[in-house]
């Protein structure tokens, strides 16, 4: 790899980095304003104007907080718990297609990390990491409701795991690529995937909720039945870690979700865009759009969070396997036989 | 049986049809619901800035009143201890001495006025005895406090200020 290649890859991954926790940290901020208003309330409004230090508030006081690791507790794996819970929530950034190339001094950049031509799998490959970290701290805990917690998210994660691979089968027939990038460029301007896949983009969402465990699908917490669920036992900067998790993990499936299905950073009419701005300020504004896009259905996580209560688990396990998983392989069926009637047909 | 009234209703449980165990037409009418809400006047009010109104009959903690004069007016009959059902009033009384005519209005009044607050259960029937007008709760809701001792409103706490101050 070239020097200035080099270079900008280390400055794109320092400033994924921290635009992942930024928008994790204001995630909380965010979820909690939009719950306000959802329940005509005002929310946090004390720390700074309309409480925008309000995350900073949060964080310092996890940090302060007293560390407790009850005696019972694998010590080790209790601490790597949270820190796996993190980690697989972060570097699933590295292959997601930030934007189109830009050029300075003459040489191209592309705004991704890394275009590997398994993105795809890689981003389920960690991805269904995650579901360790949750797993390892609710073992460590030595607490049959964290246990309880863990199990339930760990069976979750693997049934709807197979639904969400075969609802990206179906997109993968139409896009005969693994690499994000290449799906990214080929929904060039409106020719978005979810035209061509509504069903699967259905499946891929309703999998995303539960694998980001977020509600409805968020049964690996429960007050009600687990005293508090896999994180009871945790206190301070580690239950941080967990939550903060959930809200990078949400970041990244929203991003993963606007790649494959909503075009990327692809908007309407771009080619007069960038012929009449220049190259690199169109590619600067598919880049606001992505995150447009990516704002959007962090919102839409959180709308239905306020909207729908939580499953039960039988109806949940239902949902999956009977539901989901027919309707994906249906999807996978009916996007087979139409493509090919298309092609024989010659459009 | 004969129904007792023709308000009876015979429930027909119709099997779910197959948009709604689709639950998806559900969900949307469920999140156009909270959208709407989204966009609706927040009905909070800031606490320590802004503060509800009471209603009119609200009964708080109470005050010994004075008259135009700033002269009190209880003259410790006790009737309002008489009155109280939770016993929380006590008093002593004391005779009006000379030169105190500008702080009391009749020859007697009370030396001691006190009210427990922990037994009161702010019924109002103080205010409904009194024949003076001396006693009324129209103030504010009685604040927290640490000790019991300290929920013994004596004349201090209770007694409206003076008039011209």
């Amino acid at each position: 790899m070239e020097t200035p290649q080099l270079i900008f890859s280390i400055v794109l991954i320092v400033v994924i980095f921290a635009i992942s926790l930024v928008v994790a940290m204001y995630s909380t901020y965010a979820e909690r304003k939009v719950a306000a208003f959802f329940q005509d309330r005002i929310g946090p409004n004390r720390a700074g104007p309309w409480g925008i230090l309000q995350p900073l508030a949060d964080g310092g006081k996890m940090f302060l907080k007293e560390e407790i690791i009850p005696t019972n507790a694998t010590g080790f794996l209790f601490i790597v718990g949270p820190s796996l819970a993190i980690l697989t929530a972060c570097i699933g950034s590295a292959v997601i297609p930030w934007g189109s190339a830009i050029t300075i001094g003459g040489n191209t950049f592309n705004l991704q990390v890394t275009d590997i031509n398994v993105g795809v799998l890689y981003i389920f490959g960690v991805v269904s990491l995650g579901v360790y970290g949750i797993m390892i701290g609710g073992w460590a805990s030595n607490n049959k409701y964290s246990l309880l917690g863990a199990i339930r998210a760990a069976s979750q994660n693997i049934s709807y795991e197979i639904s969400m691979g075969l609802s990206i089968i179906a997109l993968l027939m139409l896009t005969g690529t693994l690499s994000l990038k290449e799906i990214a460029e080929q929904q060039h301007g409106f020719a978005w995937n979810v035209w061509r896949q509504p069903l699967g983009f259905l499946l891929f969402l309703v999998c995303a909720f539960a694998e980001t465990n977020r509600s409805p699908f968020d049964l690996p917490e429960c007050e009600t039945e687990l005293v508090g669920g896999y994180h009871t036992e945790y206190s301070s900067m580690k239950l941080g870690f967990y939550l903060f998790a959930e809200y990078i993990n949400m970041f990244i499936s929203s991003a993963v979700m606007a790649t494959l299905y909503w075009g990327g950073y692809n908007y309407p009419f771009m080619d007069n865009v960038a012929a009449s701005l220049g190259a690199n300020p169109a590619a600067i504004i598919g880049v606001v759009v992505l995150f447009g896009k990516i704002f959007f259905s962090i919102f839409f996580f959180m709308w239905v969070r306020w909207t729908i209560p939580r499953f039960r688990y039988d109806q949940l396990m239902d949902l999956g396997w009977k539901i989901l998983i027919p309707l994906a392989i249906a999807n996978i069926v009916l996007t087979g036989v139409g493509s090919t009637l298309l092609t024989h047909f010659g459009y | 049986m004969e129904p007792l009234s023709n308000k009876r209703k015979v429930l027909e449980v119709k099997p779910l049809n197959f948009l709604e165990r689709a639950y998806l037409p559900a969900i949307v009418g469920g999140l156009s619901t909270t959208m709407k809400h989204f966009f609706k006047k927040p009905v909070t009010i800031a606490y320590p800035e802004e503060k509800r109104e009471f209603s009119e009959n609200f009964r708080g903690m109470h005050s010994l009143k004075r008259d135009e004069n700033g002269k009190e007016r209880c003259t410790a009959c006790g009737l309002c201890a008489l009155s109280c059902p939770a016993e929380a009033i006590t008093m002593t009384a004391a005779e009006r001495q000379k030169g105190e005519e500008h702080l009391y209005r009749e020859e007697k009044y009370a030396a001691v006025y006190e009210i427990n607050m922990l037994r009161c259960i702010f019924c109002g029937l103080c205010e409904e005895a009194c024949p003076k007008e001396a006693i009324y709760l129209d103030g504010d809701i009685v604040p927290a406090d640490y000790l019991r001792k300290d929920f013994i409103y004596g004349k201090d706490k209770l007694v409206e200020a003076p008039l011209n101050q």
